[in-house]
């Protein structure tokens, strides 16, 4: 892709969508929003990079291959629920954390669902990028 | 016990996929899936013992009492499914290990199989109608990929006519829940029984169980459904083909099984007559398929058709000894038919076909394989004192205690048909002398066929064991027939006293 206005703003992009994509994540719990949709915008961010300048330049920002990505995320869904089985409780029972304040995002409540949540962001963003990394590797 | 037991056959596979994932040698995978295999199967015998102690085994998954969250149900019929499934994939992952060709592990063989053997194991535990058809989805996903995997133009062939066939049976399923749900606003299968037997003879109900019987009967291979398992189930590698004649088939007859004695079991003369035909159908249709094949994974793959009739017969029936007789059936079917692919596996190895007419002198050649098919092959024809006599002298003598002649004239004659089918591979493959052909005579002996010959070995003894020492198991599929009988145990283990 040539064009000057992408290829400027793509990099800049790439940051702003990470984090829109973390706010995603976390306000999921109660409101619209979630591991999948952050996921995918997270993805989304890389695949910009990808086709503004090269995808062998969005593999490299990535740093480590999507499979991987996929399989920490997995792991971590599956870990989630794991954990509500050690304090004797069935399989997925929500564990939370006390509340507490932090300057500038304000109230923070974190658990198991939220961190369900960011195994489902993690192996979402890994599956996308792995198909369009894949795909875009057979055009050239 | 801790409730969560009923997890591990779930949990175990799906962290060996992961762990799968994670080291991508495939030096590491290997073990790692026999490992979890082992694992998963010694969980499933300890849920399996468990049940037979306490009946019932339930898990309300998150903590959410129902009918609000997603139920794990494990009674006698789920928990000797798992059991059976997880051995068999414990055994079919050792063998895959030689059969399945370094490209295939190397695209994630293992892990796929794991994420196969979850599916199948979550389906057979779970309580809740919309879960089961999300296990179903996983279960179609990892299959297709695993029958797809290499590319090559008949694999690609079968596998998009298996995918295409079960998306249409999936979307059935799906509206059958719909309609279900839109009547009685729950999705846990024992309220839904609960509400169901209040209201027997609604029109919405009789939709939803014959929408149902089309999804599970797709699955299940029934008799106009079938045409999608010959296409596919020869194309992959035979492990893979293996597992799928074992296990895919019958999480269809599982579900079959579980809807109708569970939710329809009040308007079940609705379905019943249809569901003998179809059984009578299938059955024929099957076994006349088979016979004018000429390699031996096709004439297998027409010979599960015909056997999953034998099942339904046992269901439509609908008395104890013909559950008992279902339920021993299935156990011994998926004994019988994976360890016949298996041996087919090993055949096409040794020979580098499996076509009948370029096959011979194996009994002279590999006298031990022989042995194997014949205990396998005679056991599915129903010769005394093979399992398979005893699954089949069961469901006729139960069909002839309620005068259902024809049907149990239809299964002698099939059975009949199936040991001429089992002769000639017999007399094509093992005593014919090979025939004089270019390629045979520079075949190089196969070696280091152990990991091969080790699991079928092990299954052509528990098919010995199944028949001669058949009781203890009878026993056991007696217990399963009386609680699929009288579904109040089921549902007051969900729902607690007296399901409300």
């Amino acid at each position: 892709m040539t064009s000057l206005i992408l290829r400027a703003t793509a990099r800049s992009l790439l940051p702003v969508l990470l984090l829109f994509s973390w706010i995603i994540l976390y306000r999921g719990h109660n409101l619209p929003g979630g591991g999948f949709i952050g996921g995918l915008t997270a993805a989304a961010g890389f695949i910009i990079v990808g086709l503004s300048e090269d995808i062998e330049q969005a593999k490299r920002i990535l740093r480590i291959s999507p499979l991987s990505l996929m399989a920490v995320g997995l792991l971590t869904a599956a870990l989630s629920g794991v954990i509500g089985v050690m304090t004797g409780a069935p399989f997925m029972t929500g564990i939370w954390l006390n509340t507490f304040e932090m300057p500038v995002v304000g109230t923070i409540h974190l658990g198991t669902p939220m961190l369900f949540d960011v195994g489902v962001y993690l192996a979402v963003c890994g599956f996308s990028l792995n198909t369009l990394f894949t795909l875009s590797e057979t055009e050239d | 016990m801790n409730a969560n037991i009923i997890l591990l056959p779930v949990l175990i596979p799906l962290f060996t996929a992961i762990a799968g994932l994670i080291f991508r040698s495939i030096r590491i995978q290997q073990p790692i899936g026999v490992i979890g295999g082992i694992a998963t199967l010694w969980s499933s015998w300890q849920l399996f013992c468990d049940v037979r102690n306490v009946g019932y085994r339930v898990l309300h998954v998150g903590g959410w009492t129902p009918p609000y969250g997603i139920t794990l149900v494990a009674d006698h019929l789920s928990a000797i499914m798992v059991v059976i499934a997880s051995l068999m994939a414990c055994l079919v992952a050792l063998y895959s290990i030689r059969d399945v060709d370094a490209m295939r592990k190397k695209l994630f063989y293992f892990p796929l199989y794991n994420f196969l053997s979850m599916a199948i194991n979550g389906a057979f535990l779970t309580g809740d109608i919309f879960n089961l058809y999300v296990w179903f989805e996983v279960m179609l996903i990892s299959s297709f990929v695993l029958l797809a995997l290499g590319g090559a133009k008949p694999q690609i062939e079968g596998a998009f006519k298996y995918v295409s066939i079960n998306l249409i049976s999936s979307a059935m399923f799906l509206s059958g829940i719909g309609l279900l749900y839109a009547k009685v606003g729950t999705l846990n299968m024992a309220d839904i029984a609960v509400k169901l037997n209040f209201q027997s003879h609604s029109f919405l109900i009789n939709s939803t169980a014959i929408l149902f019987l089309s999804a599970f009967g797709i699955k299940a291979a029934l008799f106009p459904f079938f045409f999608w398992l010959p296409a596919s189930y020869h194309t992959p590698p035979a492990a893979i083909s293996a597992i799928f004649a074992g296990l895919l088939t019958k999480v269809g007859v599982y579900a079959l099984i579980r809807s109708s004695t569970l939710f329809f079991r009040e308007s079940f003369y609705y379905t019943q007559n249809l569901l003998l035909v179809i059984a009578g159908l299938t059955m024929v249709t099957g076994v006349l398929g088979a016979a004018a094949q000429y390699r031996v994974r096709k004439i297998l793959s027409f010979h599960i058709i015909s056997q999953i009739g034998y099942m339904i017969m046992g269901l439509a029936l609908f008395t104890p000894l013909a559950l008992a007789g279902m339920v021993f059936y299935l156990i011994h079917h998926i004994i019988v038919k994976t360890n016949l692919f298996l041996l087919s596996g090993i055949i096409e190895k040794i020979h580098g076909s499996d076509d009948l007419s370029r096959l011979g002198g194996l009994y002279r050649s590999s006298p031990g394989l022989a042995g194997l098919f014949c205990i396998s092959a005679f056991s599915l024809g129903g010769i005394p004192p093979l399992s398979g006599f005893w699954a089949k002298f069961a469901l006729i003598k139960a069909g002839l205690e309620i005068d259902a002649f024809w049907i149990s004239l239809i299964a002698l004659l099939v059975g009949l048909m199936t040991l001429f089918s089992m002769t000639k591979i017999w007399g094509e493959a093992f005593w014919k002398a090979c025939p004089e052909t270019a390629e045979s005579k520079d075949i190089a002996p196969v070696t280091n066929l152990a990991l091969m010959y080790i699991p079928a070995t092990v299954m052509a003894v528990m098919t010995l064991y199944l028949g001669f020492f058949g009781q203890t198991v009878f026993d056991v599929a007696q217990a399963t027939s009386a609680q699929l009988l009288d579904p109040r145990g089921y549902i007051e283990a969900v729902l607690g006293g007296g399901g409300r």
